[in-house]
C-alpha cells in the first residue's frame, strides 16, 4: 500500500518535535506511537472436544456493540423489552468494543460512518462476528444510486450473518443471532481470520471509499 | 505463625463456595429483576459462560504493567476480605484468618482493590476510564465515612475490633442482634452498604450505559474475567461483612448462603424501586442523612457505655 501524504491529517497528528525535561529534543509520530499499527495475524482453527465446548460458550454468551450505524438501529432497543428479551439467549449490550463479540452494523453505511465502523470492528478482540441488517448493506437497497453511501459491507468487513429486509423486524434479528449461533457451534465462526487473511484487498477497498483516511492502517 | 496446610485448604474450599454462590446470585439478582420488568432473563449459568468465554477470546492487548496488575489488586481486595473474615461464627475450620483486629483490616481491604483499579484502569488511557475513576473515588470515598461511624459504634458497644466477639455478642436470639440492639448503627451501617454494592442508585461508575462501563472500559478477554470473579466474591462476602455486624452473622452454609441472599437482596430491591444518582447528589446524599445517623449514633454509643 502506498503511504498517503494526505491533506486531511489532523494537526495534533502530524509529526513533531518535542523537547523533554531533561532537555533533549525527541520526535513524535501520533500516528505511529499512539496506535499499535500491527497488522493482524490469522491464527490456527483448532479442532477437538476442548475447542467444541469453547466455540460452545462462545455461542451462548454474544456480546453486542451497541452502535447505532443506520436506521436500523431502532431495530435493537425493542430486543431488551419484554416483548423480544434476548437476555433469555445469552445475547447482551455491551458499550465497548473492547467487550463485545458481535457488531451490528444496522442498515446503510455513509462515508463517515464506514470509518467509524471500520476502526471499531479492529478495535474488537477475536472471535468477533459480524450481523449485517438490512437491504442497504446487501446491495445497497433503497440507498443504491446514493453519492454518498456503500452499497456492499462485503467489500469492507467479513459478514457473518445477513439479515434482509427494509427494515427487518427485531424477530428477524433474533432468527439471525440464532443463526449466528449455529455457525459459531459448527465451527465457522473465523471471519476475524479471513479479515486477517485478505487484509490487504480490505484495505485497498476502504481507502478507495474514504478519502481522508488520517489514521494508522490497523488500530488496536 | 506456624504454617497449616489444612486451614489452607479449608479456606480455599470455601473460597470456591463462596465464588460459584456470588455467580448463582448474580445471575439469580438478574432475572428477579428481570420478571419485575416483565421479561425472562439471562439463564441461571450465563455468569460461568461468559466467563469462559472471556477466557477463551483469541486476542489481547496490554497498555503497560498496571494494567496488567489492576484487576490483580482487585481480585486480592475481594479475597482479601473473604480470608480475613470469619465465615461461619463458632466453627474452627471455617473463621479462617480472622484475628482480634480484622474489623479494621476488612475496611482497609474494602478501598484496597479500588485503588489498584483506579492504577490499573488510568494506565489504560482512556478518557472514559479517567472519569470512571474519579467518579468511583469520590463516590467510595462519602460512602465509607457513614460505614466507619457505623463501624466505630459498634466496637465502642461491644469494647472490640473483633469479628468473632461481635458475633458472639449478638447469639442467642434475633433480639441480640446488633440490628435491634444498636438500631441507629445499623440504619448507618445498610445506608452506606447500598453504596458499597454499588446497585441501581448508586451505580453511575460501573453502568454499562453511562460513560462506555467506567473504569473497566479498556479492559477485555481475561482480564475482564479476573475483575469479574471478583465482583461475585466480592457481593458475597460485602454481604456477609454486614450480616456479621448487624445480623447475627451465621452458624451453618445454609444460613449464610439464607442471609447474605437477603442482605444482597436489599440492595437490588432499593435498586429496583430508585433511578440511579448522579455522582455529585449521591455524594452529597452519603455526606448527609447517614453520616447525620452515624455521628448519632457514635454518640449515642459512647454515652451508654
Amino acid at each position: 500500500m502506498e503511504e498517503k501524504k494526505d491533506k486531511f491529517l489532523k494537526p495534533e497528528n502530524e509529526v513533531r518535535q518535542v523537547e523533554a525535561p531533561d532537555g533533549s529534543i525527541i520526535k513524535i509520530d501520533p500516528l505511529k506511537d499512539y496506535y499499535s499499527q500491527e497488522k493482524p495475524e490469522p491464527y490456527k482453527v483448532k479442532e477437538g472436544p476442548v475447542e467444541n465446548f469453547l466455540n460452545w460458550a462462545r455461542a451462548e454468551s454474544l456480546w453486542v456493540l451497541g452502535f447505532g450505524t443506520g436506521c436500523g438501529s431502532i431495530e435493537i432497543p425493542p430486543l431488551v423489552t419484554p416483548r423480544f428479551d434476548m437476555y433469555r439467549y445469552g445475547v447482551q449490550m455491551r458499550a465497548t468494543p473492547r467487550q463485545s463479540n458481535v457488531f451490528v452494523v444496522s442498515g446503510y453505511l455513509s462515508v463517515k460512518t464506514l470509518k467509524r465502523v471500520i476502526r471499531t470492528y479492529e478495535q474488537m478482540p477475536s472471535p468477533k462476528y459480524v450481523i449485517a441488517l438490512g437491504s442497504c448493506t446487501i446491495n445497497g437497497g433503497m440507498y443504491w444510486d446514493s453519492y454518498n453511501t456503500i452499497n456492499r459491507l462485503d467489500h469492507f468487513l467479513p459478514v457473518d450473518v445477513y439479515i434482509a429486509g427494509c427494515m427487518p423486524r427485531p424477530e428477524a434479528l433474533l432468527a439471525g443471532f440464532g443463526k449466528l449461533k449455529e455457525l459459531i457451534k459448527e465451527g465457522k465462526g473465523h471471519k476475524a481470520n479471513e479479515y486477517a487473511e485478505n487484509f490487504e484487498w480490505y484495505k485497498e477497498n476502504q481507502k478507495k471509499i474514504i478519502k481522508d483516511w488520517n489514521m494508522p492502517d490497523y488500530n488496536w | 505463625m506456624d504454617y497449616d496446610i489444612t486451614k489452607f485448604l479449608w479456606s480455599l474450599l470455601g473460597l470456591f463456595i463462596v465464588l460459584n454462590w456470588g455467580m448463582l446470585m448474580s445471575s439469580t439478582m438478574r432475572r428477579v429483576g428481570a420478571r419485575l420488568a416483565g421479561r425472562i432473563g439471562v439463564p441461571l449459568y450465563q455468569p460461568w459462560v461468559d466467563l469462559i468465554k472471556l477466557i477463551s477470546l483469541r486476542t489481547y492487548l496490554s497498555h503497560g504493567f498496571m494494567y496488567y496488575i489492576g484487576p490483580a489488586f482487585r481480585l486480592v481486595g475481594g479475597v482479601g476480605m473473604f480470608l480475613f473474615m470469619p465465615v461461619l461464627f463458632g466453627s474452627d475450620i471455617w473463621s479462617n484468618y480472622s484475628f482480634s483486629g480484622d474489623l479494621i483490616l476488612l475496611l482497609y481491604f474494602q478501598s484496597f482493590g479500588m485503588l489498584g483499579m483506579a492504577m490499573g484502569a488510568s494506565e489504560s488511557g482512556s478518557p472514559h476510564a479517567a472519569i470512571g475513576i474519579s467518579r468511583g473515588l469520590s463516590q467510595f470515598a462519602a460512602v465509607e465515612v457513614p460505614m466507619t461511624l457505623a463501624v466505630i459504634a459498634i466496637a465502642i458497644q461491644h469494647q472490640t475490633f473483633s469479628f468473632h466477639e461481635i458475633m458472639a455478642a449478638q447469639q442467642g436470639g434475633i433480639m441480640n442482634w446488633t440490628l435491634f440492639t444498636n438500631p441507629l448503627a445499623s440504619i448507618a451501617g445498610m445506608l452506606a452498604m447500598l453504596g458499597a454494592m454499588s446497585h441501581s442508585p448508586f451505580n453511575l461508575v460501573k453502568a454499562p450505559n453511562e460513560i462506555p462501563i467506567g473504569p473497566p472500559t479498556e479492559y477485555h478477554s481475561s482480564f475482564l474475567s479476573v475483575l469479574r470473579t471478583n465482583s461475585a466474591i466480592i457481593h458475597v462476602v460485602e454481604a456477609a461483612l454486614f450480616m456479621n455486624l448487624f445480623f447475627g452473622g451465621a452458624d451453618n452454609w445454609i444460613e449464610y448462603i439464607i442471609k447474605t441472599f437477603f442482605v444482597y437482596f436489599i440492595s437490588v430491591f432499593v435498586g429496583m424501586v430508585f433511578p440511579r444518582f448522579k455522582i455529585e447528589d449521591s455524594v452529597r446524599w452519603f455526606l448527609k442523612w447517614p453520616t447525620l445517623i452515624g455521628i448519632i449514633a457514635v454518640l449515642v454509643a459512647a454515652y451508654w457505655s
